[in-house]
């Protein structure tokens, strides 16, 4: 499974570790549905998520909405580079509210 | 200092005197909305308390009447005009200058009230459309169920577009990756902000992965054209609504070249704003498909103008628009102030028409020789120059043409005058005078028309006493109605009159030996009995109409026309006399066919349709002449048996059948060869031709050769006779 799930101190921290992309939405959507609990807070690395499109992006717009509905803490950590550059594209950033940590093997591009 | 008082005592009093005038004028224009003394007025107290509030210092006052004297000014040119809703806006603003006055008058320095702003900003939107809080419009619109993400500034500055994109759920199955849009976007310029909202983004299960729910509202800094952001999502117009409003630095820029456009012809509004790049073609068809649905859902509902569908859809800011249809009332008004007309001499024209006819030959010639010789070069300019040349000739028609109200409204006279005399109550009722027709025909048409109303007057309508007895009211109503049919005009006169006795006519049309006793006429003809000659069924003869001439003449006049007339009559209900004439006389589009080497003309607007004429497909009566068509009896006529009276020795050559119509006969033509469309010039017949029957004119061909021009309603009467005749003969 290209989900990693991991319990620890009432917080599910999850690592996607895959593209998220159309092809993989459906899967993908259905796996993370699964976590969604009220109350019980989500974390997601994404530091190996190697390719994001929009698809994709809607998944993680749909749990930052759930989160909100459901009133649990959802965060998001090590994005990786493809991932920062569709946040920054639709300047969503903020939006997720969490530190983006800039790694200092990204190439300028 | 009490100088100063004093001079605000005065002022305020001025004020409040012509605000007062101001409203009685304004209640004065709800009924006469084109007193211009009063609108002056208006515009004056306006004008006056602006001028007045800027000596004092009232800036507020100054800014909002400023507001409404431009609008005055508008009205005062004619270039607005006034209605009610204008008229209740002003009111609305004549109070809210009363209140700013007393605000300023009680303490200038103290800031606007909430309201008092609010109250000024609607009011000057209603007047102008111009929207204060415009800016933030789109921003606050979006904003419903969506996610919101911090803006950089709350400021967005007026240089940026606004481009709304709402993907449809379709979009990812479909290909599409609305991401790969926004980064080609940004080649083309800056996101100053973007929005991503998901309004329709249903939680749990629900949601499907593979469906899209994103909506994007961009703010955008570029320097490119509406058309290049349109095209950025050309792939998506499909999967996608899109949007694109135009930057606010860009409706000056906008508005300047809607003043630069030329004036000399109105232009449709989404031309115009196309023109201008204010909107993209497809802007335009998007709306036009929008007024067309909703043109379709309810009749109940009127179809709204196109600016207001476009300012709906977001595409294109009102100011725009309005400037945009300001400019085109512009246009129309100095269209119509220049219109003004250009004394001809009527024989210019008919020389004019001459020479067009001669161009038309011997453009028909060049053609003929360009084919000969295969020149394929030439051929393309010949088309053109033909293009030009039936461009020409319609044109040149168009100037002998007038509208026939003018003579439909001399009428008005003569059915007063005569209902008097007849002490008879008769009301006219016209409708179609804008119809055009050839100024000739017009004039023609003129004696013929006045016979046939009189005698509607005379003979069709009562007295009152006996309407009122037959359950009528006691006016009676004439109509005289014109309008376009294929190629012809059509002009009715129609009355509620008692309406033809069938059997009064044959009496008399038996007494005076028109029709044998034995006859078995259908009504219609019955009817068409009383343009024959000698029959009057008026007992008394009147010195208006009843000496049994006059309807003959009416009806040869107006065949003299190429015209034909119609009567049908319910007794006791009124009776519709149809008259139907060519629109022009001069030049026509003729169908050109061929018989026995001879070229002959039938006017195309006549020719129903062609097919072969072959034994194994239809059903052909040789001896009674007529061809079972589709299970229509068509009656036909050999061409080259009746002008070359080559009695019926049976060519192995193929021929044709042409279907001609006219109202609601039909009549089919055999010929040999169909050569197709021709341009025909009507060239009349000289003096001693003029008996000839089947024949109303000739053209000259391209190759120097004559064709002649076919008398189709004279040669369906001989088709339909012939066919009638020869069963006479086998019943009898």
């Amino acid at each position: 499974m290209a989900i990693k799930a991991l319990f620890k101190e009432g917080v599910t921290h999850l690592s996607i570790e895959d593209e998220m992309t159309i092809y993989t939405a459906l899967e993908q959507k259905n796996d993370l549905n699964q976590y969604l609990k009220p109350d019980v807070d989500l974390q997601i690395n994404l530091a190996k998520v190697a390719e994001i499109d929009s698809a994709g992006l809607q998944i993680l717009l749909f749990i930052k909405q759930q989160a909100d509905t459901l009133n649990f803490n959802f965060s998001l950590i090590e994005h990786s580079q493809a991932v920062v550059e569709v946040l920054e594209l639709l300047n969503l950033g903020s939006h997720f509210g969490d530190p983006i940590v800039i790694s200092a093997d990204w190439s300028e591009s | 200092m009490s100088e100063m008082d004093a001079a605000l005592e005065t002022f305020s009093q001025e004020a409040e005197e012509l605000l007062i005038e101001m409203e009685d004028s304004l209640l004065v224009l709800e009924d006469t909305p084109d007193d211009s003394e009063t609108i002056n007025s208006v515009f004056r107290a306006m004008h006056t308390i602006k001028g007045s509030s800027g000596l004092f210092g009232f800036n507020v006052v100054v800014a909002f009447t400023h507001e409404a004297e431009t609008i005055l000014d508008q009205v005062r040119n004619g270039e607005r005009s006034i209605d009610n809703e204008l008229i209740s806006v002003l009111l609305d603003c004549k109070d809210h200058t009363s209140k700013l006055l007393e605000h300023c008058l009680d303490d200038n320095d103290a800031d606007l009230s909430a309201e008092l702003k609010s109250t000024g900003n609607t009011l000057i939107f209603r007047l102008t459309g111009k929207d204060v809080q415009e800016e933030n419009q789109l921003a606050t619109n979006s904003t419903e169920g969506g996610i919101q993400v911090e803006n950089k500034g709350n400021e967005i500055s007026a240089d940026n577009w606004l481009i709304s994109l709402e993907f449809q759920q379709d979009a990812f199955r479909n290909g599409m990756d609305p991401l790969s849009f926004i980064r080609y976007l940004k080649t083309l310029g800056d996101i100053e902000q973007i929005m991503t909202l998901t309004p329709e983004l249903s939680s749990g299960e629900e949601m499907d992965a593979e469906s899209c729910y994103l909506h994007f509202k961009i703010i955008f800094k570029s320097d490119a054209s509406k058309q290049m952001i349109e095209d950025v999502f050309e792939f998506a117009t499909d999967d996608c609504d899109i949007k694109i409003l135009p930057p606010h630095s860009k409706i000056e820029s906008y508005n300047e070249l809607l003043n630069g456009l030329p004036d000399d012809h109105v232009e449709r509004l989404g031309d115009m704003l196309v023109q201008i790049g204010a909107l993209t073609t497809n802007d335009v068809k998007k709306a036009i498909q929008n007024q067309i649905e909703t043109d379709a859902e309810g009749s109940e509902v009127e179809s709204k103008p196109l600016g207001e569908i476009l300012v709906e859809q977001q595409v294109v800011q009102p100011v725009v628009v309005k400037e945009a249809l300001k400019k085109q009332e512009q246009t129309k008004q100095k269209i119509a102030s220049e219109s003004t007309y250009i004394r001809v001499d009527s024989n210019k024209l008919g020389q004019l028409i001459n020479l067009v006819g001669e161009l038309v030959i011997s453009g028909a010639a060049m053609n003929l020789m360009v084919e000969r010789h295969g020149l394929s070069d030439v051929e393309e300019v010949a088309v053109s120059m033909n293009t030009l040349v039936s461009d020409i000739r319609d044109t040149a028609l168009e100037l002998r043409m007038v509208p026939i109200g003018e003579t439909f409204s001399r009428f008005r006279r003569v059915v007063r005058d005569v209902s008097k005399e007849l002490k008879k109550d008769i009301a006219l009722t016209i409708t179609g005078g804008e119809t055009e027709l050839d100024k000739t025909v017009v004039e023609k048409i003129n004696d013929p028309l006045t016979h046939l109303i009189r005698n509607s007057l005379d003979h069709g309508i009562e007295t009152p006493e006996q309407r009122l007895a037959a359950g009528k009211p006691a006016q009676g109503n004439i109509q005289l109605n014109a309008y376009h049919e294929s190629g012809h005009i059509i002009i009715q006169i129609v009355d509620d009159g008692g309406g033809l006795n069938t059997e009064k006519i044959m009496a008399k049309a038996i007494a005076n030996e028109l029709i044998p006793e034995d006859h078995d006429l259908s009504q219609q003809e019955i009817f068409n009995l009383i343009f024959e000659a000698g029959l009057s069924t008026k007992q008394q003869a009147s010195n208006l109409s009843g000496r049994g001439v006059g309807m003959d003449v009416v009806k040869r006049n107006i065949e003299a026309l190429r015209g034909s007339v119609s009567i049908d009559s319910k007794e006791g209900d009124g009776t519709t006399i149809t008259i139907q004439l060519p629109l022009t006389l001069a030049i026509i589009d003729g169908f050109m066919v061929e018989t026995e080497q001879e070229r002959y003309i039938i006017p195309l607007s006549m020719v129903d349709e062609c097919v072969e004429m072959d034994t194994n497909e239809w059903e052909i009566d040789t001896v009674q002449h007529y061809v079972n068509l589709r299970g229509e009896v068509l009656p036909y006529l050999h061409l080259g048996d009746y002008f070359h009276n080559r009695k019926s020795q049976k060519s192995a050559k193929r021929e044709s059948l042409v279907v001609v119509r006219f109202g609601q006969t039909k009549v089919g033509f055999v010929v040999e060869e169909l050569h197709g469309e021709h341009q025909t010039v009507i060239k009349p017949l000289g003096k001693v031709f003029e008996s000839l029957k089947g024949i109303t004119g000739a053209t000259v061909l391209g190759d120097g050769n004559v064709a002649l021009i076919l008398d189709v309603q004279g040669l369906m009467q001989v088709a339909i006779k012939e066919k009638g005749s020869t069963s006479a003969l086998l019943t009898a």
